[in-house]
């Protein structure tokens, strides 16, 4: 192999890692990532696992970079033997997937061959061919071994790798990668014939069932007339397909559930058509069986009606429900379909998921990148803002990392793919979205005990109003207590309760993402909207996090422009921030700045040196002291610069103070406006931080916050949280999701300001992806806006709920004589679930509201 | 009272009485986890208007995988949700969908579908 420094050879390079000094002929090296390892005691647990297989001659394991280096004898263990323990201590262990699809694949054999062939690769844990999709899974350890090893040892088993034809990858490019979306609409579009069938069907029978109300109707088919007798059995006949088709999926709901010994709204519904339905027969089959012909109704019209609007109701549903998740599809939107990728020397296009970690990619101007990585070669300026919300191109230079769904806007250039497929940034915030969304939020909790007596309640009331109106209802009895036990089946509505939260929360939790703000939990979301008190990390929460040159102050005499060169080319070397800043803020000022000699940093004091023959200090006062330099005259301005929270540091030229230079770490341009909108929603906003207290009172007053606990050291933030959550309140904190995490634990809302690409800040509760305090606003008002239409939706499913089935029951029956029609019921009952859901959609239109900056 | 009062009325209460034993009495009692070669404890849930099995008795401190299958288009199952884990997924009408949990400590805990209609217990002993 002297295929030097091209870019495969990257690849191949790594794989002879297994003979690294071997203790003996057949022991093998191999290092695997573990992920899961949380605390000090994690590795330990690990080792211990690992030592206790058969075979392993040593293991030992590092907590720092998650990785468990295991020497084991080939020949006794394997290494999914290895990864078997690990996972049966509760970790997980490395192992990446990818599928390959083989060519001319065809017999068992061809199977058994090539997976034999993968499994004696070092690094590969486990490969299944198949038939069926004529490729192979692979599960591989991604540091031991890569696509070119495991194309190698294919070909070795005698077979080919396939390439991907163009063909493959446009479809791929443009399937439809939602199959949720396409069932649904399926779904949808059976509801709706369903519907159509029973709708058309019910408008003849409705007619045909009150011929007494209708004036040429009554002559035709009198009472107990034949005629009557007959066009009634013939709507009964012509309603059957009705019950048999348009409302088979409640049959098929309410078995399926029967046999988990469960009910759900699907019981109800076939219980109540069918009593409707059999009533009917029977008033048919024998009229005579009733003391009274005008008992022997028929109510073919309460079948066929309740199923067309409860099937509308279902269909109109799953619309609604379609739109909820908008957000997420916006998202998984942004994920590009394929990727050019260098394999073998060329260039291929691929679909983007056979892209593995470790390929070089390469993107033109106007092309998506992706998958994450690192630049290798060329520069661009590259579109972020659907990641990081930062509207104003990027640029990337050779090193910089490049985030997957990003738009490269003008060079081209070549990545190695670090982070693939379910890995990347954008497939965390999709994950992350998702399980938020399908979190539940404390409030659910009523619901939850509610909902499984609820069904079977129904059940037992409908059953105790048809035996009470029986007993002592008025005459006909029969008929009344039917009625009555129909529309109370048909009138509850458990799936408006059942979707009064999670449709809410989904588009809730949607529109924050849209927002770059990731809630991380129901949870999080309802606490949010009760915070009482903020607190906020300094530096790089308000404030930028980087010192800037602010003011220079010269003594008489002096120009500002050369005693900033004097002072930035002194600090040229010095790799202090605050000496960095300086530097910088000279560049900015077009400054050409001059090595310095003799440079000596004078530890507690400053630096000083010789620049173009000058003598130059930088330092504090005492240093100006120690060197007997009189600086009284500057005095008045280092205080007032003290004051406004700068840190301003003497300058001296050969013996004599020329001035001052003063650097601080500035306010972000809209933490003000962010902090005011905070207190207008009646927060109150606490400045937490390490500096001094006057550094920190400037600041504070500049944003306009009153609360400052200032030198708090890093480890006691989290008491200083803890501290405030004692005065009885709920207190939300704002940190950078690393030195804050304790404190991000211990508030009761945690939220991180992220960086962009790592989004997955573990100790939060929120993320907020764009770094600006305002994202803590909107997220307030989104859970505001969220939590208020919750409790809009439960409070109408309850009242509805509550209120409809004593009224269907026959409540109201003996003070105003008003019975509910069954009818009525069915779409009463259909409408209360689209109402939820269509309410919950609302919340799509909430627009954060423009703090201006 | 004339004889099909009481006919109703004894039905009735006859009626109430089955729904109460057989919706909220009876209990299933489970089915234990397969341990699997990959070191999961494994099951195989079925999706149709309940989840089958609906209680799945696993062992403490060993990795889960719960292979869920829907084989229904309902909306209301599209999504299980185990609480106690922060964990949830989607469930795609006829895909095979693994759910992996670590039961850390021993006890009873629910999983649901988001409206609560559909509901199954994971024991860890």
């Amino acid at each position: 192999m002297n295929e030097a420094k091209s870019p495969q050879a990257i690849h191949s390079d790594r794989k002879p890692r297994q003979e690294k000094a071997p203790p003996s002929e057949l022991t093998q090296h191999i290092e695997l990532s573990i992920g899961g390892m949380t605390c000090a005691h994690c590795p330990l647990a690990v080792e211990k696992a690992l030592k206790a297989i058969d075979g392993v001659v040593s293991a030992h394991v590092n907590l720092a970079n998650g990785l468990a280096a295991v020497d084991y004898d080939a020949s006794r263990a394997r290494a999914m033997d290895l990864v078997k323990a690990i996972r049966a201590a509760g970790y997980s262990a490395c192992a990446a997937t990818m599928r390959i699809p083989i060519k001319h694949m065809h017999c068992s054999s061809c199977v058994i061959r090539i997976e034999l062939a993968l499994r004696m690769t070092p690094g590969v844990l486990s490969a299944r061919a198949s038939l069926g999709t004529n490729a192979v899974d692979v599960e591989y350890d991604p540091s031991t071994v890569d696509f070119e090893a495991i194309r190698r040892a294919i070909e070795s088993g005698g077979h080919k790798v396939a390439e991907p034809r163009p063909a493959d990858v446009k479809a791929a490019a443009e399937e439809d990668a939602d199959p949720e979306q396409a069932a649904n609409e399926r779904e949808y579009r059976t509801l709706m014939r369903k519907f159509w069938f029973a709708g058309v069907i019910s408008i003849p029978v409705m007619a045909l069932s009150y011929p007494d109300l209708i004036p040429g109707l009554r002559e035709w088919m009198p009472m107990g007339s034949d005629t009557r007798r007959i066009v009634w059995a013939l709507l009964g006949v012509l309603s059957l397909p009705v019950l048999l088709w348009s409302g088979s999926q409640f049959f098929v709901g309410m078995w399926d559930a029967l046999k988990h010994r469960t009910a759900n709204m699907h019981t109800l519904i076939s219980i109540g058509i069918t009593a409707a339905f059999l009533y009917s027969v029977v008033a048919v089959a024998y009229p005579g069986l009733f003391p009274d012909p005008a008992l022997a109704e028929v109510f073919w019209d309460v079948t066929d009606v309740v199923i067309a609007l409860v099937v509308l109701g279902l269909a109109l549903e799953i619309k609604a429900k379609g739109r909820t998740s908008e957000a997420i599809k916006k998202l998984i939107g942004l994920q590009a379909k394929t990727a050019r990728v260098v394999r073998d020397g060329k260039e291929v296009d691929l679909p983007v998921e056979e892209v593995v970690a470790g390929d070089i990619v390469i993107v033109r101007p106007g092309d998506k990148v992706p998958v994450d990585g690192d630049i290798i070669e060329g520069s661009s300026a590259v579109d972020e803002s659907m990641i990081t919300g930062e509207s104003i191109p990027v640029e990337k230079r050779v090193g910089d990392e490049v985030i997957g769904a990003t738009i490269n806007k003008t060079g081209s250039f070549k990545f190695k793919a670090t982070k693939v497929g379910k890995d990347t940034a954008l497939a965390s915030i999709i994950r992350m979205v998702k399980d938020a969304q399908g979190s539940k939020a404390p409030i659910q909790r009523v619901v939850d005990m509610v909902s499984g007596y609820f069904v079977p309640t129904v059940m037992i009331l409908a059953i105790l109003a048809f035996v009470a109106w029986y007993l002592i209802g008025p005459e006909p009895r029969v008929v009344y207590a039917t009625i009555v036990l129909v529309t109370t089946l048909i009138i509850a509505c458990p799936c408006a309760l059942g979707l009064a939260t999670p449709t809410s929360l989904t588009v809730g939790i949607g529109k924050g993402a849209e927002n770059g703000i990731l809630i991380r939990s129901g949870d999080a979301l309802q606490t949010s909207e009760k915070l009482d008190s903020i607190i906020l990390d300094k530096t790089g929460t308000i404030t930028r996090g980087e010192p800037v040159l602010t003011d220079v102050v010269v003594a008489q005499g002096q120009s500002e422009n050369e005693v900033l060169r004097l002072a930035a080319s002194l600090e040229r070397g010095s790799e202090h921030p605050l000496g960095e800043a300086i530097v910088q803020g000279a560049e900015q000022r077009g400054l050409s700045l001059t090595d310095a000699e003799h440079f000596a940093a004078i530890p507690g004091h400053g630096v000083g040196g010789r620049i173009d023959g000058w003598e130059v200090l930088l330092g504090n006062a005492k240093l100006m002291r120690d060197r007997g330099i009189a600086s009284d005259m500057l005095t008045k301005d280092w205080e007032r610069l003290a004051t406004e929270g700068k840190t301003p540091m003497y300058v001296a030229i050969n013996g004599t103070a020329a001035g001052l230079v003063a650097v601080a770490d500035t306010v972000k341009p809209d933490s003000k406006s962010a902090i005011d909108a905070l207190q207008r929603l009646g927060i109150e906003v606490v400045m937490l931080t390490g500096d001094n207290e006057r550094t920190a009172k400037a600041i504070a007053r500049e944003v306009g916050i009153k609360r400052v606990l200032s030198e708090v050291l890093p480890d006691e933030k989290a008491h200083e949280v803890q501290k405030l959550q004692l005065e009885g309140k709920t207190v939300g904190m704002v940190g950078d999701g690393i030195n804050d995490a304790p404190a991000l634990a211990q508030a009761d809302v945690g939220f991180a300001i992220g960086t962009g690409t790592d989004v997955a800040i573990e100790a939060s509760d929120v993320t907020l992806i764009k770094g600006s305090l305002v994202g803590v606003v909107t997220a307030i008002e989104i859970s505001r806006a969220t939590m208020r239409n919750v409790r809009q939706n439960l409070i109408g499913a309850f009242g509805y709920n509550t209120l409809g089935i004593p009224i269907a029951m026959g409540a109201l029956y003996p003070f105003l004589g008003l019975l509910l029609s069954p009818l009525i019921a069915a779409a009463a009952m259909a409408f209360s679930s689209v109402t939820v859901v269509t309410n919950a959609n609302r919340l799509r239109f909430f627009q954060p509201r423009r703090v201006a900056s | 009272m004339t004889p099909d009062r009481w006919v109703v009325l004894i039905t009735g209460l006859l009626l109430v009485v089955f729904i109460v034993w057989f919706f909220w009495l009876k209990r299933s009692k489970g089915v234990r986890a397969a341990e699997m070669s990959g070191g999961y404890q494994e099951a195989m849930i079925l999706v149709k208007g309940g989840y089958t099995p609906d209680t799945i008795i696993v062992s403490r401190g060993k990795p889960v995988r719960l292979n869920f299958r829907r084989e229904e288009t309902a909306s209301c199952s599209d999504k299980v949700v185990f609480e106690h884990f922060d964990k949830s997924a989607e469930l795609p009408t006829g895909e095979l969908v693994a759910v992996e949990l670590m039961p850390k400590e021993a006890g009873e805990f629910s999983f649901a579908c988001p409206m609560g209609m559909f509901r199954g217990r994971l024991i860890v002993e």
